[in-house]
């Protein structure tokens, strides 16, 4: 399988990758191929910042039951969080 | 299997005169020998990509790889350019075949090769490989388990349709599919056969039960060993009847 498919959506945070930290613009989501992960498929999340070039990227491959299992660990924290856990989102690039 | 083989990343002219890199895979000796260029799968221009010109350079070949993302992250590695090419939309198809033809051309001129070149391609490289069958002048093409060869490509990226290019193919087409793979389906792999057949195209299909998507690829659970032989199998077959001098 070779979906191609892509999700993409706008993000404000920081991430730490191979070069130190960095400011978050952008994420990127995919079920496809993995770079490096055995597995033949996983849904694989690109952390991004355009602007600082290819190389400021975090990379994560997930299984799907991992993935699921993260988004449902997500929505778990944010909830035990309450009001607290609420921030606008960047306007650009959202798809 | 020849004993001896070299290799090294060079530099070859592409798409629009841009200068792009490329790995390149030579057995040791005079030659002649054909030539084969390999084009890499989406997750990028990596290990298994050159792990598969030395396999052809070690069967005689003269092996090139040209890295399709260069130009989306110049000098980055291989797996940040290959997210940076999805984030873009993908290879672009007429940048596709531009860098093709670079490393067509480049093989030719060497003086160790033959004239005869061949394409393959392997998941998105392999619609790739069929594109290059039907655009460039070469005289053989393995297309491995490419989609999207039939069908519409999703929104965003930078793909067309490419089933109406069918007639164009002027050279001897290989198809290698795994029975378990969606992308391609066994009824895209159908629509192709019967179309590469109305049109009266020389081609040879092969299809594998057991095998999904990814089948060569040994870093992977999709590796089947049968599929994977039995291909190579027909690879160097295929090859060895259309490139030979």
């Amino acid at each position: 399988m070779c979906t191609y498919l892509t999700s993409t959506t706008a993000l404000e945070g920081a991430s730490k990758g191979a070069q130190g930290w960095f400011r978050l613009t952008s994420a990127m989501a995919y079920f496809d191929h993995p770079y490096h992960s055995p597995h033949e498929h996983t849904l694989n999340i690109d952390f991004l910042n355009e602007d600082e070039g290819p190389a400021a990227r975090v990379a994560v491959e997930l299984t799907a039951d991992s993935a699921r299992a993260l988004v449902r660990c997500i929505e778990d924290a944010l909830a035990a969080a309450g009001p607290a856990a609420t921030s606008p989102l960047p306007e650009r690039g959202s798809t | 299997m020849y004993a001896g083989l070299s290799a090294d990343e060079i530099r070859i002219t592409g798409h629009d005169g841009d200068e792009i890199p490329a790995y390149l895979a030579q057995p040791n000796g005079e030659g002649p020998f054909p030539g084969v260029v390999v084009i890499h799968h989406m997750p990028g221009w990596d290990e298994p990509t050159t792990e598969i010109a030395n396999r052809f350079a070690a069967h005689g070949y003269l092996a090139i790889a040209p890295n399709l993302h260069h130009r989306d992250a110049p000098g980055a590695a291989p797996d940040d350019a290959a997210a940076a090419s999805r984030a873009a939309g993908g290879v672009p198809d007429d940048r596709l075949v531009g860098d093709a033809a670079g490393a067509v051309a480049f093989l030719r001129a060497l003086p160790e090769c033959n004239g005869k070149v061949g394409v393959i391609g392997y998941c998105s490289g392999g619609r790739q490989a069929f594109l290059v069958g039907c655009s460039l002048n070469v005289d053989a093409a393995v297309d491995c388990y490419g989609a999207f060869v039939v069908g519409q490509p999703p929104e965003g990226m930078n793909m067309r349709p490419i089933l109406h290019l069918a007639e164009n193919l002027q050279c001897p087409l290989l198809g290698l599919f795994g029975l378990d793979d969606q992308f391609p389906s066994p009824e895209q792999v159908d629509e192709l056969e019967a179309e590469l057949k109305r049109l009266g195209k020389s081609y040879e299909f092969h299809r594998y039960e057991g095998a999904g998507h990814a089948f060569f690829n040994t870093g992977r659970d999709s590796y089947r060993a049968g599929a994977a032989a039995d291909g190579w199998q027909r690879i160097f077959t295929f090859f060895g009847r259309n490139l030979a001098s």
